[in-house]
């Protein structure tokens, strides 16, 4: 089981209190939203956190001024595992 | 029997009953057949048949239906899943699912109810072998699609059960959340998901979307068997699927059913064009790749050089005379417009990328230009509560490969396309 | 008691225009100058807390103070007081919209954004009434040093008002403009 910080790109503004408070994990792109450091793909949105940023990822969360930020439990996927869905243009 | 890769000589499966074939058309081609009867054992026929799914991700249908039928309790108190037929289609370059539902409806419906019916009896809802179980139905399609749907629903006995949707014509209509969106909140937009749609869908229940053209596969998998099926295409990419092909004039669009892993060069003889006189193919849709017109097998998984993802099943060719950077760019434009404007990724990295793609097939010499449109496409990826800024990006590094010479080309000046002379 | 209610009130105004300041800072999505921009949420919601706490005590030492004939159905239904009536029921109003905004700040994650938001827009509310019942229910008001702190206070109100208005207010309003294609 591993905890991940999901964004909610829906809700997100680009506030930056979350790179403020996770600055090892997350930098800022040029218009303000999020951007996980060294991640590719989905961890860009579900962040893996290491355990000692979680206490901080769980201030971001309840800091975030759109409340675009959850923690998920969810067990490691296997490498290569894709999920369903979310391809547009069907 | 099977067939050599290159030969796109395929006897009909999914168009067997011939153009409009209505309810008695169906019966007669494909046999009188009970779909809720096909739902024990339904999913496991479905591994067996290596079926993916044909709306562009290519997922196993099995694996995608399992998820939606083992979550929750089993059951009277289990939530009832709901299964949606997918016929969005909201890429402008596809006309297969349309094509589809105007003149075999019956085989799409087959599918939608045997489907349900497994899912039904999966969660233990039912043991009636004549149910689905409580599972609710649904058909998404656009406008122009709703009247012959209606019209067969009405034709067929238990066709009041399955509900009628319109999909709005956007570009991400069809993205498998927004379809739900659209059905519960009347919105056709993407929505974040913290939870799979098979786990949390339409109104809170397990919900499976599926694409039109996988039921129909379904349909005749259902009653045909898996080994009818492996009996054409390839054993990593059994069955046939239906490509929408268009091309430079006089070429006309066509709708062909080709068999797994079959050579796209074949594809577009078949189709009236000469591989030889193209630039360029685009392969998959908006959010598929550029290809030279070589060698590439047509199937979901393979080593790069030599195969290509079918996606949606657009084969779109541009002759000679064509400048690929203003075909991407054009594409590149109507993508950015199409964002659902929910995330900012998408919202500004898009029309970003499109802006700098524009300026660079208007003729601008900057050599910056390329490595700015690359920037903006590593950073907008995996950003987004959809697949969108991915599928774009990935269209535009396509390009950047294929176009590498016209790339060049246009940052000194000129253009190797209409006229050989800078727009 | 009842002087305790006096300062408790002015303590408590003067805590509420912070906090507003800080809001709107806040909303801008700038940090200033050490603060980083989470310590501005934080501030902007302690303060809030602790102005809220005054306005408890405010509230609480006038209804026990037997000049001031401050009944507990006054605190929660304006325009029914005994004193001063009007100024006093301003009083009120304040008093409630803070609640509303309080209970729903602090219940943010579990009503929702939406809610939360749409309850929030009434702190713009809550400064001028609040401002308007010490006017005209505060007996200081001939006090020389109490008008130069409202002035300051109103102008930094509405100074802050304006800079919310403008065009330039948000700091990511540069970078975003050409976000339509």
């Amino acid at each position: 089981m591993k905890t991940y910080l999901h964004i909610d790109w829906t809700s997100c503004d680009g506030r930056g209190l979350c790179s403020e408070l996770l600055p090892g994990v997350l930098d800022r792109d040029d218009w303000g939203y999020p951007v996980a450091r060294g991640k590719a793909g989905r961890e860009r949105t579900d962040v893996p956190l290491r355990d000692a940023d979680r206490d901080a990822a769980r201030e971001a969360v309840f800091l975030c001024p759109k409340l675009a930020l959850s923690l998920v439990e969810r067990a490691a996927p296997e490498p290569g595992q894709r999920t369903p869905g979310r391809t547009p243009g069907r | 029997m099977s067939q050599p890769r290159d030969s796109i000589r395929q006897e009909p499966r999914l168009l067997a009953a011939g153009p409009d074939a209505g309810w008695a058309r169906h019966l007669e081609t494909f046999g009188p057949w009970e779909p809720q009867a096909a739902g024990p054992g339904l999913l496991e026929v479905l591994a067996e048949s290596g079926l993916t799914g044909r709306g562009g991700a290519a997922f196993e249908t099995w694996r995608k239906a399992t998820a939606a039928a083992g979550t929750g309790r089993k059951g009277l108190l289990a939530a009832r899943p709901v299964v949606i037929a997918n016929g969005a289609e909201g890429e402008p370059l596809s006309f297969k699912d349309r094509t589809l539902l105007a003149h075999a409806p019956h085989l799409v419906i087959d599918g939608l109810i045997a489907l349900a019916a497994a899912l039904g009896q999966a969660g233990g809802r039912t043991r009636s072998q004549a149910s689905t179980g409580g599972t609710s139905m649904y058909v998404y399609a656009p406008a122009a699609s709703l009247p012959r749907v209606k019209q067969a629903l009405g034709e067929r006995p238990g066709g009041r059960k399955i509900r009628v949707a319109q999909a709005p014509e956007t570009f991400i209509s069809g993205e498998s959340s927004a379809v739900v969106n659209m059905i519960g909140n009347g919105t056709a937009l993407p929505t974040d998901q913290r939870r799979r749609l098979s786990e949390s869908g339409l109104n809170g229940r397990p919900t499976l979307v599926v694409n039109v053209e996988t039921l129909a596969q379904v349909a005749l998998i259902a009653r045909y068997g898996a080994q009818w099926f492996r009996q054409a295409g390839t054993a990593t990419d059994p069955g046939t699927r239906l490509v929408s092909v268009s091309g430079p004039a006089p070429t006309r669009d066509v709708v062909l059913e080709v068999p797994g892993g079959v050579q796209l060069s074949a594809v577009l003889k078949e189709a009236g064009m000469d591989p030889g006189s193209l630039s360029a193919v685009l392969v998959g849709g908006y959010h598929g790749r550029w290809v030279r017109p070589a060698d590439h097998a047509l199937t979901p998984a393979g080593a790069p050089g030599l195969t290509v993802r079918p996606g949606a099943g657009v084969i779109h060719a541009l002759d000679l005379q064509t400048c690929g950077i203003q075909a991407t760019a054009r594409i590149l434009s109507y993508l950015a417009g199409q964002s659902a404007r929910q995330c900012g990724p998408c919202m500004f990295g898009l029309p970003a990328m499109a802006s700098v793609l524009n300026r660079i097939a208007g003729g601008e010499t900057n050599p910056r230009l390329t490595s700015e449109l690359d920037r903006l496409g590593r950073l907008v990826s995996g950003r987004g509560a959809c697949r969108h800024p991915e599928g774009t990006t990935g269209l535009v590094s396509s390009a950047l490969e294929v176009f590498a010479a016209d790339f060049r080309a246009h940052l000194s000046g000129y253009c190797t396309g209409p006229g050989g002379v800078a727009a | 008691m009842w002087a305790f209610g006096r300062v408790s009130g002015f303590v408590s105004l003067a805590l509420f225009t912070a906090s507003v300041l800080l809001g709107i800072l806040n909303r801008s999505g700038r940090p200033l100058l050490v603060l980083p921009r989470f310590s501005i949420s934080l501030l902007h919601r302690n303060i809030a807390l602790l102005a809220t706490v005054f306005l408890g005590l405010h509230v609480g030492s006038l209804l026990l103070d037997s000049f001031a004939k401050l009944n507990p159905v006054d605190i929660v239904v304006p325009f029914l007081g005994s004193y001063q009536p009007f100024w006093q029921g301003l009083g009120t109003v304040a008093l409630d919209l803070v609640l509303a905004v309080v209970v729903t700040g602090l219940l943010r994650h579990r009503i929702g954004q939406r809610t939360f938001r749409a309850v929030h827009w009434l702190s713009y509310g809550v400064w001028p009434v609040a401002m308007a019942h010490a006017l005209g229910n505060g007996t200081d008001v001939s006090s020389g040093w109490f008008l130069l702190l409202v002035a300051a206070s109103a102008v930094a109100v509405a100074a802050a008002l304006m800079w919310r208005l403008s065009p330039s207010f948000l700091e990511t309003f540069r970078a975003r403009q050409g976000n339509l294609p």
